[in-house]
């Protein structure tokens, strides 16, 4: 069980991005959570995934509760979550060839023994080919690149993925592998997922339950000054604040 | 719609890549396609494929090391043979709007969007004196239903979707005929893509101005498009009918249903495989390799007839069987 209980958090004590926010994921669970940008669920998702220490609220691992974060939280901990984030270009390292992408969280953790073989194992379960792995990111597309940042996320078997917009950038059979990669992995190990989004047609297609921003926070986002809701029925009541992007 | 005469004829298209130790990228290989007055021309297909290097080529923007081969006519005007001078003065902003990929890092980050609109009313426009700028400004940002209280904003306190309004109103300010949308949508989130579509959609519908959006999300073109050209490894393969396209009848080049197969609303299937290298094509159909109804003939490159480019395309009686 990944749970998320009461969590507040944000980059300036003064004015936090989520307040109190909770949600639960249970092991071999997938959900979705939809909220319009810049609402906060990518920061949310990055507390979930342990690498934003919340101000206040707790993380629960399997009901241990996670402890001595400083920034992020203990090593040990943070490697049973896997993360993709939305841009691959932002999250790949662009002098490493692919092969060494994927591999970096086993070199971080000393476990290079093992590097041939997951690589090996990995590559074609995301869609690359032996070529692709020996390119540098500005070689390849961002689909391409975003499938190397995806086993890079699965390299160390982690137990909860967390997929933050993983293919808002993508064009849409780059997203259908994608998400089946996930799930071959998913159906492998029993891992749990996070996917946070804001295309419900995807997510509802993808998880076994969908949450909207208003149920993990209790709170509606705030709409944006300036974007009148002029255009019927098409118009969200949820429209992001200004000041995102 | 094909009784108008078209705003933009492309014909023969193609844009080649000479890169070092003689390597040449066929980016963009053969496209013939026009679009007129009041239509929207919606060019879809995998990131890679050549869709943005085929909107810098009728910019003029391509790089030194590209070569561009065909005919693009805009009126009277090639664009591909075009002196720099005459797109500069003639073309860009005043015949062609562009309407950019992420706004937001495409306008000046330390100026307000009052201040780019009053640049472009100045380069664009006969305006002149303080005054009339300001006001054929304030009028721009109107016309693009950019909110007056907003124009003394710098672009990084505006959210996407205004970011997208401040980049749309700048686009269209010289009154281009062709409005020219380089993926106008990319990490907006959906009812945000739904909402600029809408309003893109707008700027056609007053039969003045011709659209040609460029696009991976087949959701919003599916919302905006009159026509759809659906592009692969450099070649437009297949140019239908969006109503037919997104319909009952479908695509029917192989890579244009297998595209909408890996929607979430439908199969959800990925095409197996990924788009060729476009340093390394093969000699025949380039989605062969990828694709469940290839055959030996497939070695051979397939004519471009009815608008498809395929030696197996669907036929309406296929779908009905």
């Amino acid at each position: 069980m990944l749970e998320l209980r009461d969590i507040t958090a944000g980059y300036d004590r003064e004015a936090p991005v989520v307040r109190d926010a909770s949600l639960t994921v249970a092991r071999g669970e997938a959900i979705g959570l939809l909220g319009p940008s810049g609402c906060g669920k990518s920061t949310l998702a990055r507390v979930a995934a342990l690498l934003h220490r919340p101000e206040s609220g707790t993380v629960l691992l399997d009901g241990e509760p996670v402890r001595r974060w400083r920034h992020r939280a203990p090593r040990g901990l943070r490697t049973a979550v896997g993360v993709v984030f939305q841009q691959p270009r932002l999250s790949a390292d662009p002098r490493l060839r692919l092969a060494d992408l994927i591999a970096e969280p086993l070199r971080a953790t000393g476990r290079r023994d093992e590097i041939p073989q997951r690589v090996a194992e990995l590559a074609p379960a995301v869609g690359l080919t032996r070529d692709l792995l020996d390119r540098r990111p500005h070689e390849v597309s961002d689909g391409q690149l975003q499938r190397a940042c995806l086993a890079r996320a699965l390299v160390l078997r982690p137990r909860w993925l967390v997929c933050d917009e993983m293919t808002a950038m993508l064009d849409a059979s780059t997203t259908a592998a994608l998400v089946a990669a996930v799930e071959d992995y998913r159906a492998a190990t029993g891992a749990g997922l996070l996917a946070v989004g804001h295309d419900h047609t995807l997510l509802r297609r993808w998880c076994d339950r969908v949450l909207r921003w208003q149920e993990v926070t209790g709170r509606i986002p705030p709409a944006t000054p300036g974007l009148p809701r002029t255009s019927g029925p098409q118009q969200p009541a949820d429209v992001p604040p200004a000041g995102d992007r | 719609m094909t009784d108008r005469t078209p705003v933009l004829s492309v014909r023969g298209l193609s844009v080649r890549f000479l890169m070092p130790a003689g390597r040449r990228i066929a980016a963009v290989t053969d496209a013939h396609f026009d679009v007129a007055a009041g239509e929207c021309l919606a060019l879809i297909g995998e990131s890679g494929c050549g869709k943005s290097v085929l909107a810098s080529a009728l910019l003029g923007l391509l790089p030194a090391n590209a070569q561009g081969a065909g005919e693009a006519r805009l009126g009277d005007l090639d664009l591909l043979s075009a002196d720099e001078r005459t797109l500069a003065r003639t073309v860009r902003g005043r015949l062609i709007g562009l309407i950019p990929q992420s706004p937001a890092a495409h306008l000046t980050p330390v100026r307000t969007i009052r201040s780019h609109l009053e640049e472009t009313v100045r380069a664009v426009s006969g305006a002149r004196g303080r005054a009339a700028v300001r006001a054929a400004a304030e009028r721009a940002a109107e016309r693009a239903a950019f909110p007056a209280d907003h124009l003394d904003h710098h672009p990084h306190q505006l959210s996407g979707g205004l970011a997208q309004r401040a980049a749309t109103a700048l686009a269209l300010v010289g009154e281009a005929p062709l409005l020219l949308a380089d993926e106008p949508t990319t990490g907006l989130d959906r009812d945000l893509v739904d909402h600029t579509v809408d309003e893109l959609r707008r700027h056609v519908d007053d039969g003045q101005r011709a659209l040609l959006m460029i696009t991976h999300d087949l959701a919003a073109a599916e919302r905006i498009a009159d026509r759809v050209a659906v592009m692969y490894a450099g070649r437009i393969v297949e140019l239908a009918d969006a109503e037919t396209f997104f319909g009952v009848a479908g695509p029917r080049h192989p890579y244009g249903r297998g595209l909408l197969q890996a929607l979430p609303d439908r199969a959800f299937t990925p095409i197996p495989g990924m788009p060729p290298a476009l340093g390394a094509l093969p000699d025949g159909c380039a989605f062969a390799p990828r694709c469940a109804r290839a055959t030996d003939a497939c070695a051979t490159l397939p004519p471009s007839t009815g608008g498809i480019s395929c030696h197996h395309p669907h036929v309406p009686e296929d779908l009905r069987a």
